[in-house]
């Protein structure tokens, strides 16, 4: 399957040359960047693993890009993502977050489906992957 | 400015200091029995500054032929206010100054004779804390059949923040919603489930899980959606999230569907509202017809049970939509931010329903900045402080099709709900397709706007590239080239353009 | 390696077009009119925007070019207008299109270096991230280098810069900074620092009269005037205190015309009664000659 979390992940995977705009764009509306991976593609893992400190006063992208590129060479069996950092009054969150890296066998999740009083059921999305310990999940 | 032609009654002059012209100070004679005009009861103050505390109205008021407009809008401030038709002793009693409403300007509406922008100033005290259904019906509750005004809309207000603090706000607001859904930097997409009425449970259900899987965000039932022979509320609450949650395994992505609880009491709609909790769905829907206590009520629960909360519009076109008579829409959308509300359809300037761009960008102004200067050109009268409440996203609904994407995007920004449902559900290659086209096209339009291009000028060429590898994508454009809809508008705002100073 | 294949008579390109169009000119001609003096530094900065400019128009016509080195050095006393040049020379490169974006980032060793193992890398790496796209200037760099003391990390610091002013010299210009002297033997011991270095500048010390009119100008741009025999003080005042230690040229005068505007506020206190516009901004030669420089040559004015 494809994760299809993150600002593009409908589009084809981004170039690096258009990942670079996309920081361009981020430097220029003053937002911090930082570099983010993770084994655990729930959705609601808010808390992927950070890839060094969030990078705030940058001017150029070219920084930002050697960070992509370190992190995608170190994890390279993780997804990757970009996160762009807004911290003017009324908002205080992320503005852009697309991912820049994936395993490349992704294994999708199973919809556990606990049947309770009546016709009601408990969803539970369930990784494949996170049956295996952290750091095991994705291989070659 | 309209000059006064009020001629003094005799014998008044000595004992009425500091009165405005027609106005009567002294308390004997103003409280005598008897019938006096409105601006003589101290209803029209031209040298009052309103105070930082004060809600302050605009009306646009047409009065009746040989009405004076001043007396006009002095009676528009008695009757929202503390006055009869006539003078009771009773008023001796009470401060009574201090309840008066003051009409404290009077402008000519550009363009239009006959018509006045009156404003309105209501100290702080004539209202109850975190009550828009005191504040309604303070402001509305009586003033509009006046027999002596031809025509009365609420065109505007300003809310201290003395008020704004004693509301609850949007249950979850723009910021927290992306963060619970992790959705950032694009708007987000929705569709409502079509045909409107008739489908059953396990029929609709279908159509959510493909629209959703395909790349939606959200889907969404309709407005009259409630409950009916065809198709009973649980049933439709449980086929959806079976539907919801298969599409969230299936892509990874939170999905969501707004599961409309509108019902004929509010203790059926804590019922609803309860199951689509137990569900685990992330929204509920409920429609403005319930009423404002009704929205305050559940805008507390959907708070309390972390839900989102979408509002649709219902019956809001019935009153908002003539520039003479009701109230603008603009006023509704404050009312429903200080409400609690986290979504609200506020119109979409390109598609099938009423709304043009000036008015369209006042309304999305409203709901979601922290702070409303003066903005005469898109209808803003008041500077509005939000005092940090939370922001409502505006949802643009109607008519929109893939082929527009350059367009919302231009207009409407990217804090928006973006819902195509016909434009999803009527796609050639099915729902997923639809979906998938959608999702395509709005990805490649953001995609190039932050590269810096000029996506309004190219907006058509880069969903023709983006095409090139997206067959839906093409099938969709194809499909649906040729749709417009270019109607003049009824609604839009009166202000004189000032030249740039050079 | 073939030149291209058009009539090279047909070609022709107009260096002046290309340097006004990039506004590289406008630079240069602000360099010469807020530096006073500097003739040899100026002279230099021309030089090398001529170099560059040919290059960009060689670039133009499809000639071979690679990317000319253009890390650094700017040596010179204090005070002598290092740091300004190296901004103005950050602007220069921006607006021929050497670096992408023309911003200064100015460092010193501290900033470079870490107080325990592991802590360097990072540091740098930091200052590279922010520093990339424009010029990383350095001043005093030689203190990076510290051989008597065998726990010093100033040698990962020099590690780290060398490969980045090598390989990714589209990203980034250094420009180190410092004494003249200190600088020579950091470079002896440093061959791999100093071959990378393509332009070498040196920041002669202001004249007296370079430094008086420096004064005046300073002075002009608070709204103070010296009146006519105050003048002729600070011109003796210069000549004294340029013989005596710590001399740190444009530097050492604004100190010293702080002090005198100290002096002068006191005396139109003490003298109390209406004051006017005049002598708010009136230096008197008494608010010169107050210095301890006049008093004892020999000691450091106060």
């Amino acid at each position: 399957m494809r994760l299809t979390q993150g600002t593009f992940s409908f589009l084809p995977d981004l170039t690096d040359a258009q990942i670079r705009k996309q920081v361009e764009y981020a430097l220029s509306q003053g937002w911090a960047l930082s570099v983010e991976y993770t084994d655990d593609p729930h959705p609601r893992n808010t808390y992927w693993e950070m890839y060094g400190m969030p990078m705030f006063d940058l001017k150029d992208a070219a920084g930002v890009m050697s960070e992509i590129g370190a992190c995608r060479n170190a994890f390279p069996n993780h997804y990757v993502k970009v996160n762009a950092f807004d911290s003017t009054r009324g908002f205080e969150t992320t503005r852009l977050s697309f991912i820049v890296g994936r395993p490349t066998d992704e294994k999708g999740f199973q919809l556990v489906r606990q049947e309770v009083q009546g016709r009601t059921l408990r969803y539970t999305s369930q990784p494949y992957a996170t049956a295996r310990p952290e750091g095991e999940r994705y291989g070659r | 400015m309209v000059t006064i032609h009020e001629a003094i009654p005799r014998g008044l002059m000595d004992t009425n200091q500091g009165a405005k012209p027609g106005e009567i100070r002294d308390s004997k004679e103003r409280y005598r029995a008897g019938v006096l005009k409105y601006a003589q009861m101290g209803y029209w103050d031209s040298d009052y500054e309103p105070k930082d505390t004060d809600v302050l109205a605009l009306f646009r008021i047409t009065p009746q032929d040989g009405v004076d407009p001043i007396e006009a809008a002095a009676a528009v401030a008695g009757e929202s206010s503390t006055a009869t038709w006539t003078v009771v002793w009773t008023d001796r009693l009470t401060a009574a100054d201090a309840y008066r409403a003051k009409a404290y300007r009077l402008d000519p509406v550009p363009g239009t004779p006959g018509q006045y922008f009156a404003y309105i100033a209501y100290d702080l005290a004539l209202f109850e804390e975190g009550s828009i259904a005191n504040l309604t019906a303070s402001i509305i509750g009586n003033v509009f059949g006046f027999k002596p005004l031809k025509a009365l809309r609420l065109e505007d207000m300003r809310i201290p923040v003395a008020f704004v603090k004693t509301f609850q706000g949007p249950p979850t607001g723009i910021v927290v919603e992306r963060e619970r859904l992790d959705k950032f930097g694009r708007p987000l997409l929705g569709a409502t489930t079509k045909p409107k009425l008739g489908l059953s449970g396990k029929n609709y259900g279908r159509v959510v899980y493909e629209a959703l899987t395909g790349g939606l965000d959200f889907t969404k039932d309709d407005e009259n959606i409630n409950s009916q022979p065809f198709m009973h509320w649980r049933d439709r609450f449980l086929f959806c999230m079976e539907a919801v949650s298969r599409a969230q395994a299936t892509t990874g992505e939170v999905k969501g569907h707004y599961l409309n609880v509108t019902a004929a009491t509010m203790e059926d709609m804590y019922e609803r509202a309860e199951l689509a909790k137990e569900l685990g769905s992330v929204i509920i829907m409920i429609d403005l017809i319930i009423g404002y206590t009704a929205i305050q009520s559940i805008a507390k629960w959907a708070r309390r049970n972390d839900m989102i909360l979408h509002l649709h519009r219902a019956g809001h076109s019935t009153y908002t939509r003539q520039k003479s008579h009701g109230i603008s829409f603009r006023v509704i959308s404050k009312w429903m931010r200080l409400a609690g509300v986290d979504h609200i359809h506020a119109g979409t300037v390109v598609g099938k329903l009423e709304g043009d761009p000036n008015s369209v960008q006042g309304f999305y102004n409203v709901l979601r900045e922290p702070h409303n200067p003066i903005d005469l050109q898109r209808g803003l009268f008041f500077e509005q402080d939000w005092a940090g409440l939370r922001k409502v996203m505006p949802v643009a609904s109607g008519g929109i099709h893939a082929g527009q994407m350059h367009q919302l995007l231009t207009y409407l920004g990217e804090d928006v709900v973006l819902q195509f449902g016909g434009g999803t559900i009527g796609h050639p290659m099915g729902i997923q397709a639809g979906a998938i086209a959608n999702r395509v096209a709005l990805e490649a339009m953001v995609l190039a706007r932050n590269e810096g291009r000029d996506i309004w000028r190219e907006g058509p060429e880069i969903l023709e590239a983006a095409a090139k590898q997206c067959r839906p994508l093409a099938a969709a454009l194809e499909t649906w080239k040729d749709v417009t809809f270019d109607y003049t508008s009824t609604d839009t705002p009166d202000f004189v353009p000032t030249a740039t100073p050079t | 390696m073939s030149l291209p294949d058009h009539d090279p008579a047909e070609e022709t390109v107009d260096l002046q077009t290309i340097l006004r169009d990039t506004q590289a000119q406008a630079v240069m001609d602000t360099l010469d009119s807020e530096l006073i003096g500097l003739r040899p530094v100026k002279t230099r900065i021309r030089e090398v925007a001529s170099l560059l400019l040919v290059d960009k128009a060689r670039r133009g016509l499809g000639l071979l070019t690679g990317t000319p080195s253009l890390h650094m050095c700017f040596t010179g006393n204090p005070g002598t207008g290092k740091t300004t040049v190296a901004l103005r020379m950050a602007e220069i490169l921006h607006r021929l299109g050497y670096v992408r974006k023309g911003h200064l980032i100015a460092v010193t060793r501290d900033d470079l270096v870490g107080q325990y193992i592991g802590h360097t890398a990072p540091k740098t790496k930091d200052v590279l991230k922010r520093a990339l796209g424009g010029v990383l200037f350095i001043d005093e760099a030689y203190y990076l280098y510290r051989p008597e003391n065998e726990r010093d990390y100033g040698q990962e610091a020099i590690e780290i810069l060398l490969q980045v002013m090598e390989n990714q010299r589209d990203d980034l210009v250094v420009i180190l900074a410092g004494y003249k002297d200190r600088m020579d033997k950091f470079f002896l011991s440093n061959p791999g620092m100093s071959s990378r270095i393509a332009h070498h500048i040196d920041f002669p010390d202001y004249s007296a009269p370079e430094l008086l009119a420096i004064a005046e100008r300073m002075l002009e741009q608070m709204h103070y005037r010296f009146s006519a025999t105050a003048r002729g003080a600070f011109e003796e005042y210069l000549v004294l205190r340029m013989q005596q230690p710590r001399f740190a040229n444009a530097r050492s005068v604004r100190n010293a015309l702080d002090r005198a505007r100290l002096r002068q506020a006191n005396r139109l206190c003490a003298a109390g009664g209406r004051v006017s516009r005049e002598a708010l901004m009136t230096i008197d030669e008494a608010d010169v000659r107050a210095s301890r420089v006049f008093a004892s040559p020999t000691s450091r004015d106060a």
